[in-house]
């Protein structure tokens, strides 16, 4: 066979052992996180599949329901997350152009529209609960709709408590790249964790995308 | 994936067409529109929000610039998420008799 | 020659000694018999499972336990079997140790996020190990709302989580192989050079992230609605139990196939070297697993035939069930073409191959009865379904994976085991689970319902030859315990290659070192070229 020689190239320090090179191990973690996203659509998928089913039975009361949440508010975060995802493309674009004090810049500003927007939706849950319009916990409803209802109200907090769970983790993974990005791991040669955080974070946003016209605008132009 | 840089003047650009859009739907919600056709508001709502996407997904998340690789793993996840989407199938032909019955 | 005998000097298992070495490896092939620790204890806790199963189905009166403990047993050795041993083990065990050796690469492409999935995998496990101690579960591995949601009063929520838990481990196993496939081959290395046990890991993995998030999702309704009373699937709130059904098998139907593909990519390995051939059509068998991942995620419905689906989407569902037979069929086809006119060999791997054929056939064919709606109507839930799955996913999946044992061991651990005891095992389990399972083609078509404890008399007899089928069966599943492990300590030094037969993992030592090969290989061969390059490759 081959006899045991072993070579040491000379590896950059980001490069890990079992990759050949910066660029495979690039391209294998950017292939990696699409691939995880795609788990992550066929996740929410089944709650949208779920959703699909029970709008298209009960048409009334699910615009009963969303009749009930608080349509500036989800315009709102609609708006911080949108503007979340441009500081994250940028902050992108600061790491390609080794602009490490923008970076940071950028991810702080990231995070905080993230906590802003977990702040609206707590402001949200808490006026639901208040309503009470939490099913499990002390679901009331007037009218017809009050039995239909309820699985509308299930979905809404479902859905948007998942998506909330995966903006905090989303939050988390950030403050981890800003520690990198503070440590001086990120340079203009490798901020491929920083571009596929990125990924994570723009995924979030557009189930948010989805989320808030499926949830809030359902038969907004009538009054029921 | 992306070596190429983008300059940051197409985020802006992209990032205020978002805006538009989101106030669009908020808009176009209080417009009745079920009088061209029944589910017309959801299928606006809808198709607004799929633009969204895309423009998200082509340039904040770099797609239009990354390797035909990138795209099919999308364009796989997205026909699955389609196919789990055909359950309401179901639901639409169990009303459907069944030819030959009486 | 001499110098294949002997055990290289530095191999994956002697390169550092200690719990914490084998806990916190990052190597594949450590994670790799990690797993098969994991598999095999939950594979025995479901064969515990099964024995009390058969020795109450012995009699006719439901006279060993109630019907009530009944039921958690046949739950907890179908949620057992399933998601702890049958889903994890080739592509965790057989696909971790060879997915990176077969390609060329020095590991997967994300050995931490390997090791995490064990751990998934055996947090998930304790907990529904927890779940079965603490008072069991009683719903059958599929979990029908309302039943689990409303009326069970046994641990639904922690079996759930534990569900739940698992599939991620999973999904990060399946993410970590289509990385490394597409990413990390050897120079040389074409997807149509690569063996076919490769595709078929491909296409099992793209099963894994596909599906499995669905099944993660419709779990997690079932605990949040039995907690949260949220009513999804309650008739009292409108929901529809039978989405549930939809969401459940969306999932679990290309989970069996997650099941059974690993086994046929075994196949195609051991009937290649078995027969000192290659495979014949390797396209044909490459594409079909793509087409079997793909057709899989197309019929779901037909566990749904008599459950209150539409007419039409049965008639969709049943057609499409016909065609995903098609790429299955393909392989039996090319299978036996590899073997007419090839230098057929009768050692144990083989035997397990050549048995998956015909059980597999056998199987297969019998779910073409189901997807036929006018029989399935007849035969649903009896003991004909019974029968089905099982001779796909043991007289498959298991022998599959006991044959890529016993082909891979020497590999594995760097020693032989007994051929004489080796063969004999396999047999007592042909022979135990033919005389287990083939009855139960016949009990079903008499009528015998599934999930029951108690029976009509005249349903005795069968049952009588199942259950000392099952016991030949148990006594068969023991035995390579036996000298496997007895080999790890006495067995002779396998040396590199000592089949003979064409391959990356066979171009390597026995045990490989860490990082599999001392230099990275060039690839410039075909997958099975025999018999011209066995040779170069012995020494």
């Amino acid at each position: 066979m081959l006899p045991e020689a072993v070579q040491h190239a000379h590896h950059p320090s980001a490069l890990a052992h079992q990759f050949d090179s910066l660029e495979q191990q690039r391209e294998a973690a950017t292939l990696g996180m699409w691939a995880f996203l795609v788990t992550e659509m066929l996740f929410f998928g089944g709650l949208f599949c779920v959703y699909t089913v029970y709008r298209t039975w009960y048409p009334d009361a699910f615009a009963a329901g969303s009749h009930e949440l608080i349509i500036w508010a989800g315009t709102t975060n609609t708006a911080v997350l949108i503007t979340s995802s441009l500081t994250m493309a940028l902050a992108v674009h600061a790491a390609q152009t080794g602009n490490r004090r923008l970076l940071i810049t950028l991810l702080i500003v990231t995070i905080a529209l993230g906590c802003v927007f977990l702040g609206i939706k707590s402001f949200e849950y808490y006026t639901e609960w208040m309503e009470h319009h939490v099913p499990g916990l002390n679901y009331e409803f007037e009218g017809e709709y009050y039995r239909n209802a309820q699985i509308f109200f299930s979905l809404y907090f479902l859905m948007t408590g998942l998506h909330a769970l995966h903006m905090i983790i989303g939050i988390g993974i950030m403050l981890f790249m800003l520690w990198f990005s503070i440590r001086g791991v990120i340079t203009q040669e490798y901020y491929n964790p920083i571009e596929i955080a990125g990924l994570y974070w723009h995924f979030v946003d557009i189930v948010w995308i989805f989320l808030f016209p499926l949830l809030y605008l359902i038969g907004r132009h009538t009054h029921v | 994936m992306s070596e190429h840089i983008v300059p940051p003047r197409v985020y802006y650009i992209i990032f205020s067409i978002l805006m538009v859009c989101t106030g669009l739907t908020v808009a176009v919600a209080y417009v009745d529109l079920g009088h061209i056709w029944g589910p017309m508001n959801t299928v606006v709502a809808i198709a607004i929000a799929i633009f969204k996407a895309t423009l998200v997904v082509l340039f904040f998340m770099h797609v239009k610039y990354s390797p035909r690789l990138t795209w099919a793993v999308i364009a796989g996840g997205l026909f699955w998420l389609l196919i789990l989407l055909t359950i309401i199938g179901d639901y639409l032909t169990r009303a459907w008799q069944p030819f030959g019955s009486v | 020659m001499s110098s294949t005998v002997l055990t290289p000097p530095h191999h994956y298992l002697n390169d550092g000694f200690g719990v914490k070495s084998w806990l916190l490896t990052r190597d594949h092939k450590r994670i790799a018999l990690l797993y098969l620790a994991g598999v095999t204890f939950f594979f025995f806790i479901g064969g515990a499972m099964a024995v009390l199963m058969r020795l109450e189905l012995a009699t006719p009166a439901g006279d060993l336990v109630s019907d009530e403990t009944y039921n958690k047993l046949f739950t907890m050795h179908g949620v057992m079997m399933v998601f702890f041993f049958l889903i994890p083990a080739i592509p965790a065990v057989l696909g971790n140790f060879l997915v990176p050796i077969m390609i060329g690469a020095k590991d997967l492409a994300f050995p931490k996020i390997n090791l995490a999935s064990w751990y998934i995998y055996m947090l998930g496990g304790l907990f529904t190990l927890y779940a079965i101690i603490a008072g069991g579960l009683d719903t059958g591995w599929t979990f029908y709302t309302p039943f689990s949601t409303v009326s069970s009063t046994t641990n639904v929520v922690p079996a759930a989580l534990g569900i739940f838990i698992t599939g991620f481990s999973s999904i990060l196993t399946g993410l970590n192989f289509i990385v490394t496939i597409h990413r990390m081959r050897a120079p040389g290395m074409t997807w149509f050079r690569m063996p076919l046990f490769l595709w078929s890991t491909y296409a099992t993995s793209l099963i894994n992230v596909l599906g499995t998030p669905v099944i993660a999702i419709t779990i997690l309704l079932v605990a949040a609605e039995r907690v949260f009373h949220f009513g999804f699937f309650d008739p009292r709130v409108g929901g529809d139990p039978v989405l549930f059904q939809h969401l459940f098998w969306f999932y679990s139907h290309p989970a069996v196939y997650i099941m059974v593909l690993p086994a046929m990519g075994v196949v195609s390995e051991l009937v290649a070297a078995g027969c000192r051939k290659p495979v014949f059509g390797y396209g044909f068998v490459a594409f079909s697993s793509l087409a079997i991942a793909v057709l899989g995620f197309l019929v779901w419905g037909h566990h749904l035939f008599v459950a209150g689906e539409s007419v039409y989407s049965a008639m969709i569902f049943s057609i499409l069930s016909f065609c995903v037979a098609i790429p299955s069929a393909v392989k039996v086809f090319n299978w036996t073409a590899t073997m007419y006119k090839g230098s057929v060999s009768w050692e144990t791997p083989m035997l397990y191959a050549y048995g998956f054929i015909g059980l597999f056939t056998i199987g297969g064919l019998t779910g073409l009865f189901l997807a036929a709606i006018g029989v399935d109507v007849h035969v649903t839930d009896t003991y004909f379904v019974i029968a089905h799955f099982h001779y796909i996913m043991v007289g498959g999946t298991i022998m599959g994976y006991l044959g890529g044992l016993h082909y891979w061991w020497p590999k594995i651990s760097g020693r032989l085991y007994n051929e004489s005891l080796a063969k004999l095992a396999a047999g007592i389990i042909f022979i135990g689970f033919n005389l287990t399972f083939f009855p139960q083609f016949i009990l079903g078509y008499m009528g015998m319902p599934r999930r029951y404890h108690a029976y009509p008399p005249e349903f005795q007899v069968l049952n009588v030859l199942s259950s000392a089928g099952a016991s030949i069966l148990g006594v068969g599943y023991l035995i390579p315990m036996i000298y496997l492990m007895w080999s790890l300590r006495y067995g002779r030094l396998a040396g590199s290659n000592p089949w003979g037969a064409v391959g990356l993992e066979w171009m390597t030592t026995s045990p490989p070192p860490t990082s599999n090969f001392a230099e990275t290989p060039i690839v410039t061969w075909d997958a099975y070229e025999y018999p011209a390059r066995v040779e170069s490759h012995v020494a």
